[in-house]
């Protein structure tokens, strides 16, 4: 695999792309945001999006999945960056799902992935403590209480954990935050006694939850990797997660530049469209070099992940890096290019602002991805 | 040919380089070749034809095939085979340009002697007043009899104090629009009325020179084309000189041997393995991310050309970005040298230093040269992504 689109791979973005434009335009995302929609997005689009075997992609064919790979699913993911589709897929499938499918606990893959597969099962994984993104900075604890373990703590930015039937959370069972020893991952039900699930919207439209967990018991059998090594599998889960993101993100830049560009090729300022002035075609033509820049990350760090090469972190430290900056230049050239009008809620190119400025700053920015890349590096 | 008689002609291109590359050429720097075997190894390669492999052998050419021409070029790489530097105006660009436009008899006379490298070839392209507007140049050539006569003036001549020829773009009608009056003559450098002043740079080299015409002769049937159709003919031989561009592995900076990253982490240090000044280590991560988007981006536009996929030209984008990466390559070896990375000569500084301080203002060129970085900016607006104008 390499970096284009396989045949296989181009029939299936037209139709994601044919689907996407038929079944959620950018005024379905808008008109859920003005909604208030108590899911915040669509589950009937979601069960489709199943049906079409869209969302089991990763996944094996035992637990009902496709068995493809992140080419595959990047695909997908792009077109749906492309309409800014709310629908779970970071939540669900890059975060929660890789969670079950790397914790490699046989029987919980087999108790949740089909339904995950078909569309009518959420996820989440609760994670983050503190609003810069520090993967081992958990506080949360995990512990042992008979055959079981009770959690206690407080996770934010819990992406659609307002509507996730189990949670996947990272807790500390040895250690202190900011160790990558010591962290264990446990599925918890949405039932849970003790859990409580606060839902907040962000600036785009999305869903975070906050989530408290109150002396909450989880059996040892719902256990994902090992106990105080569950940085192993949240690593892993977190690089699958950036690239997939990153390709979201690829889609977003794609229309955003392209809104951007029809706006310079139609405005007329001075008495000549604004796309004569020079100051903004060298912007543009910089906006291009980006996105092309962009693209070629992103689809080397799928085919890392699909080819088992050995350097899949350093990839999904290069994308998202590069995305992070991308997502800063794309989104605030498109809101500039646009003058005022770009300020109103009314134009789309603030929608897809927003969506990249939440992108950005998901799972890492720019500075904390070249550090890691840099320490992956040697130094 | 066969797979199999491909491995069959490398295993041959192999031994004859084996048995040719004297040993004294295949270790210790590349400054200073010693004379007379790099002579002999000279003289085994044209007695191939390989310096040009794809040519046609009645032009001294290899006659290869694509394939076998890559094999030639690959073998010759694998063992870091010094080639002549002064070929490149003749192998690279004119050679191709005279077997695309030029006319039987200028083939023969001119084809073989750039494929054995007896004539060094320099570029008359730049005016002081037609630089990124190359198209304004406005050195005359006035026809008279069987020759043109020649005034005005070059600059940034590479080589022209060393070359025998130049091929240059002389204006042959005035009253024309400025693309459509210019020809692509070919003149003898050693005569009256061509007079040649090296310029030095700000990194103390004086590679370039300005030539100045003054009633210089050119032979009428030294055109290459059409008479007032050079600006084509000037064009097709830029882009073959794009093509060597992204195959220098980072140009001017290939010959360093210390990686920047060890520089770095030499000058700066490292504590627990990361490097102590935390603003320099993002500048390296993004260097070092820049070089290998750029490497992906264009091994990506490559392969999808061959998989016949619409894809947009990136050929201005790579230079833009090409440029950019191997200035700020320097800048953050500044940034990591201090003061050491100001010395010009005498004690206190290492060869690494001084050839950084070097390195750092010779790639300041190169955002000016081959279309500068606004200037490609303006072709990926127009071309690419077809703004009006």
């Amino acid at each position: 695999m390499g970096l284009i689109l396989t045949e296989d791979q181009l029939i299936l973005r037209d139709m994601a792309k044919d689907f996407c434009d038929e079944k959620s335009p950018v005024e379905r995302m808008r008109a859920l945001r003005d909604a208030r929609d108590a899911t915040g997005f669509s589950r009937e689009l979601w069960k489709e999006m199943g049906e079409l075997g869209w969302i089991g992609i990763p996944f094996p064919e035992s637990v009902g999945g496709g068995d493809m790979g992140y080419g595959e699913l990047g695909v997908v993911l792009s077109e749906c960056g492309r309409v800014l589709a709310p629908e779970p897929f970071v939540s669900t499938v890059l975060l929660g799902g890789n969670a079950l499918l790397l914790g490699a606990n046989e029987p919980l893959m087999k108790e949740l992935l089909p339904d995950v597969c078909s569309g009518e099962r959420i996820l989440c994984l609760a994670f983050q403590e503190q609003g810069r993104f520090a993967p081992y900075a958990v506080e949360t604890s995990a512990t042992r209480d008979g055959g079981g373990f009770r959690l206690q703590g407080r996770k934010q930015f819990v992406l659609d954990g307002h509507v996730a039937d189990q949670i996947v959370v990272a807790a500390r069972t040895a250690g202190s935050s900011g160790e990558r020893d010591g962290l264990s991952l446990f599925v918890v039900d949405a039932s849970a006694e003790g859990l409580d699930v606060q839902r907040s919207e962000l600036l785009d439209g999305r869903n975070a939850a906050v989530v408290s967990f109150d002396d909450v018991a989880v059996d040892a059998a719902r256990t994902l990797g090992e106990i105080d090594a569950g940085a192993e599998v949240l690593d892993a889960v977190f690089d699958r997660a950036t690239i997939g993101l990153c390709a979201e993100m690829l889609g977003s830049f794609e229309d955003a530049f392209e809104r951007t560009l029809a706006y310079l090729k139609t405005r007329e300022q001075f008495g000549a469209r604004i796309g004569t002035f020079q100051a903004l075609r060298h912007r543009a033509a910089q906006m291009f070099g980006e996105l092309e820049f962009a693209r070629s990350v992103v689809r080397d760090a799928q085919s890392a992940i699909d080819d088992e090469r050995d350097d899949v972190a350093e990839c999904a430290s290069a994308a998202k890096a590069r995305c992070s900056d991308v997502a800063r230049l794309i989104g605030a050239e498109g809101i500039q290019m646009h003058g005022g009008i770009g300020m109103t809620d009314e134009e789309e190119i603030g929608l897809f602002f927003k969506r990249l400025k939440a992108a950005e700053l998901t799972l890492g920015d720019a500075i904390y991805h070249r550090n890691r890349f840099a320490g992956l590096c040697g130094y | 040919m066969s797979t199999e008689n491909l491995e069959q002609f490398r295993l041959e291109v192999r031994s004859y380089i084996e048995e040719h590359l004297p040993v004294e050429l295949r270790v210790g720097t590349r400054k200073d070749l010693p004379r007379e075997p790099f002579r002999k190894w000279v003289g085994a390669l044209t007695a191939r034809g390989w310096l040009t492999p794809e040519w046609p052998s009645e032009y001294g050419g290899g006659g290869l095939d694509r394939k076998q021409a890559a094999i030639v070029r690959a073998e010759l790489k694998a063992v870091r085979a010094p080639l002549p530097g002064s070929a490149s105006f003749g192998v690279v660009m004119l050679g191709p340009t005279i077997l695309e436009f030029g006319t039987e008899e200028q083939k023969q006379e001119f084809l073989p002697p750039i494929s054995r490298d007896e004539v060094r070839w320099c570029q008359g392209y730049s005016e002081p007043g037609a630089g990124s507007d190359l198209a304004s140049l406005q050195t005359r050539a006035v026809r008279e009899g069987d020759e043109y006569t020649i005034s005005g003036q070059k600059i940034w001549t590479t080589g022209a104090d060393k070359a025998d020829w130049m091929f240059c773009l002389v204006r042959t009608d005035p009253d024309a629009p400025k693309h459509d009056g210019i020809s692509f003559v070919l003149l003898p450098m050693h005569q009256p009325g061509v007079e040649v002043a090296p310029l030095t740079l700000i990194d103390g080299n004086a590679d370039f020179s300005q030539v100045f015409f003054d009633g210089a002769r050119a032979q009428a049937k030294h055109v290459i084309g059409p008479v007032n159709g050079g600006w084509t003919v000037a064009k097709r031989l830029l882009q073959h000189e794009r093509s060597t561009d992204g195959g220098s592995e980072g140009g001017i900076t290939g010959a360093l041997k210390e990686t920047l990253v060890d520089l770095v982490k030499r000058e700066v240090g490292l504590e627990n393995g990361v490097l102590a000044d935390p603003v320099i280590r993002q500048r390296l991560a993004s260097q070092e991310l820049e070089k290998r988007a750029l490497g992906l981006t264009m091994r990506r536009a490559m392969e999808e050309a061959r998989a016949g996929q619409t894809s947009r030209d990136i050929g201005s984008l790579g230079k833009y970005r090409w440029a950019n990466m191997v200035k700020d390559e320097q800048d953050v070896a500044m940034l990591s040298l201090g003061t050491q990375g100001l010395g010009w000569s005498g004690p206190g500084f290492d060869d690494k230093q001084l050839e950084r301080t070097k390195a750092f203002l010779t790639t300041r060129a190169d955002s000016i040269w081959g279309g500068t970085n606004e200037v490609q900016l303006n072709v990926i607006a127009k071309r690419v992504l077809q703004l009006p104008e």
